[in-house]
């Protein structure tokens, strides 16, 4: 087979990791796990509404180690998405597109995921006590 | 008046292949839901967060007052049609076979739409008294 001679792009591992391409990966992996939690609101719903028997399984199943875990990614994808998603928005008005703005924005992306993941938990476990 | 010269190259109308006219809608739709979830996830947080250790009578009693109902179902419509919206692109980004891209987008609708309707219904239940 004949190879066009016109330029190729590098393959994907050739380029150095960049806070930039990490956090637009991760913002397609956080969406595709809040449509697992989507799926999990709708379980926790569901189970409210069938009656005390599906509501105790389900919250047994959320108080497992398993569940925990799960419950604890959707919190942090949903910060994250949410968060960065705000950026995303920001950009689509034009603005805070310069490259000082962008590095800015991701960095500040990943400190309000932080906080807001750890402020909630906290929150919810001084509640639940 | 002159005519307005074709921005298509004669190339592109040759293979046929091009702007289905349905980019726009799509892009409009997903900022549009996403401008929505961001109050309604915050408001979905610090609902769940205050729900914390609660049993199933507190959170029945809380889905039965009608503000959280409604923005329940909200919550839930903005939820699916994002989600929708976003697994579609990335299907499409991912699956080159036609075939096989054309019937996992349609296969993914309709779950969601089975999910929305589940939730929804089971928030109208709930809301009815269950």
């Amino acid at each position: 087979m004949t190879s066009d001679p016109r330029p190729l792009s590098p393959h994907l591992q050739i380029y150095r990791w960049q806070l930039t391409s990490v956090l637009s990966i991760l913002h397609r992996v956080a969406g595709l796990a809040l449509a697992v939690g989507a799926i999990l609101l709708v379980w926790w719903l569901g189970a409210a509404a069938d009656g005390p028997e599906a509501y105790a399984g389900m919250q047994a199943f959320l108080g497992s180690w398993v569940g925990r875990i799960l419950l604890f990614g959707w919190s942090l994808a949903l910060f994250y998405h949410l968060c960065n998603g705000l950026r995303h928005l920001w950009w689509d008005s034009g603005r805070g597109l310069e490259l000082k703005s962008v590095y800015g924005g991701g960095w500040a992306v990943v400190a309000g995921t932080i906080v807001l993941t750890l402020v909630a938990w906290i929150a919810a476990t001084l509640g639940s006590q | 008046m002159m005519a307005t010269p074709p921005l298509r190259s004669p190339l592109g109308r040759a293979i046929g292949l091009g702007s289905a006219k349905e980019g726009l809608g799509h892009w409009w739709a997903q900022r549009i839901t996403a401008l929505a979830l961001v109050p309604l996830a915050l408001w979905f947080v610090v609902a769940v967060v205050e729900l914390a250790g609660a049993d199933r009578a507190m959170v029945v009693a809380w889905v039965r007052q009608p503000l959280p109902a409604v923005l329940l179902v909200s919550l839930l419509i903005a939820t699916f049609y994002h989600g929708a919206l976003g697994l579609q692109v990335v299907i499409e980004d991912y699956i080159k076979n036609d075939a096989l891209r054309f019937g996992l987008v349609i296969i993914m609708r309709l779950l969601a739409i089975v999910f929305v309707l589940r939730g929804i219904f089971a928030v109208i239940k709930l809301s009815l008294g269950a």
